[in-house]
């Protein structure tokens, strides 16, 4: 039995299926959004004065992963347009470059994710805070058994508040250098992850659920590029009319990030 | 008819995306220009404008990449539905942040 609706018009909605289909799937993702956006504004705007964090994360990578879902935008744009005029060697080129670009986007944000979770801060005995990147733990570390020592790449600050706002004058001027502390002097060590505070909360859901839409999103784009072939041939409209349906699911995936890019990253 | 029902060109698609990446350069500068200048005490006048052109690169997108400028209208109302709930939903965020029932203690 042949799907109807698949390349025709619908007489009643004036578009084939997938495409009505995709808008609506598309209308209950915004509000998937929505609800994490406002769960950050909730948490931006409860944050006690001073504590809510500027300048974590690094805007050169957060830019050039902008740059880079925008030139994927395109591509998308350009294999439909290929398809279009029935050149499917144009198609498979674009389509390439989309993936590439997506997955450089993954390996980027796995770059930061990584840099994140390397990340610590160790509250102190003495009521100071020790902040940078793990550069070794001595072999009898163990912060339980208050053994061995831990070095960082980093610095010490006397309050937490110091830690939050990375462009303030005195963090900027901030001197980094390697310091060791032994696991007797610490109080509480925890890495920048999910469960560091509210900020890294809000940015691994948010930029994690986002990173899955990459991901299932260039995992169908590659399905249509590796295996398409064979409905090219038989069904080019068809073909066409699921490229655009992803095409539209991509460019959507870009526009959350337009979104989050600026709110996470610069604000 | 909508965008995807005309013949296409891909010389003059080339072109048009072209432009768009140019103008989401721009922008994107613009926003990290933003961000990082003196405009305005504390945060609220910044997080405005950036948010004004995030919003000027999301019509870039959405109008010509999604070619929403020429769609059918029942796609328009879909549309209109889901900003008329986003609105209810950032319209119940904002209340919740200013209307604390009475006896809550705040930490």
């Amino acid at each position: 039995m042949e799907i109807p609706y698949t390349v025709q018009i619908r007489p009643d909605t004036g578009l084939y299926n997938a495409k009505l289909g995709i808008w609506l799937f598309l209308a209950s993702e915004v509000m998937l959004f929505g609800g994490l956006f406002s769960a950050y504004v909730l948490l931006r705007v409860g944050a006690e004065p001073g504590m809510w964090p500027h300048g974590w994360l690094n805007v050169t990578l957060g830019t050039v992963n902008t740059l880079l879902l925008a030139l994927s935008a395109i591509t998308t744009l350009l294999a439909w347009a290929a398809c279009k005029v029935r050149d499917f060697t144009k198609f498979k080129i674009f389509h390439a470059c989309t993936i590439l670009l997506a997955l450089t986007f993954l390996g980027i944000k796995s770059y930061e994710y990584h840099d994140k979770l390397i990340h610590y801060e160790v509250q102190l005995t003495n009521g100071k805070f020790a902040d940078g990147h793990l550069v070794e733990e001595s072999k009898d570390f163990d912060l339980a058994k208050k053994n061995g020592t831990v070095t960082l790449h980093g610095r010490i600050v006397e309050k937490e508040e110091e830690l939050m706002d990375l462009r303030a004058p005195a963090a900027q001027s901030a001197k980094l250098d390697e310091v060791t502390i032994a696991a007797t002097d610490i109080k509480k060590m925890e890495n920048y992850g999910p469960k560091h505070n509210t900020f890294t909360a809000i940015y691994f859901t948010l930029t994690g659920l986002h990173a899955l839409h990459i991901l299932g999103g260039t995992l169908v784009i590659f399905y249509f590029w590796a295996f398409g072939g064979a409905m090219w041939k038989t069904d080019p409209e068809r073909f066409t009319n699921r490229i655009e349906v992803s095409g539209l699911f991509w460019h959507f995936v870009d526009l959350v990030w337009i979104f989050l890019f600026p709110v996470l990253y610069l604000t | 008819m909508s965008e995807s029902e005309k013949p296409v060109c891909l010389k003059s698609y080339i072109r048009l995306c072209a432009v768009v990446f140019l103008v989401v350069l721009c922008t994107t500068s613009a926003m990290i220009a933003t961000s990082f200048s003196h405009i305005g005490e504390g945060w609220t006048l910044k997080v405005a404008l950036i948010l004004a052109i995030a919003v000027v690169n999301a019509f870039l997108v959405a109008g010509y990449l999604m070619h929403l400028l020429s769609e059918k209208k029942l796609i328009y109302t879909v549309l209109a539905f889901t900003v008329i709930f986003f609105i209810g939903l950032m319209g119940l965020t904002v209340c919740a942040t200013n209307g604390f029932p009475p006896g809550t203690v705040s930490h």
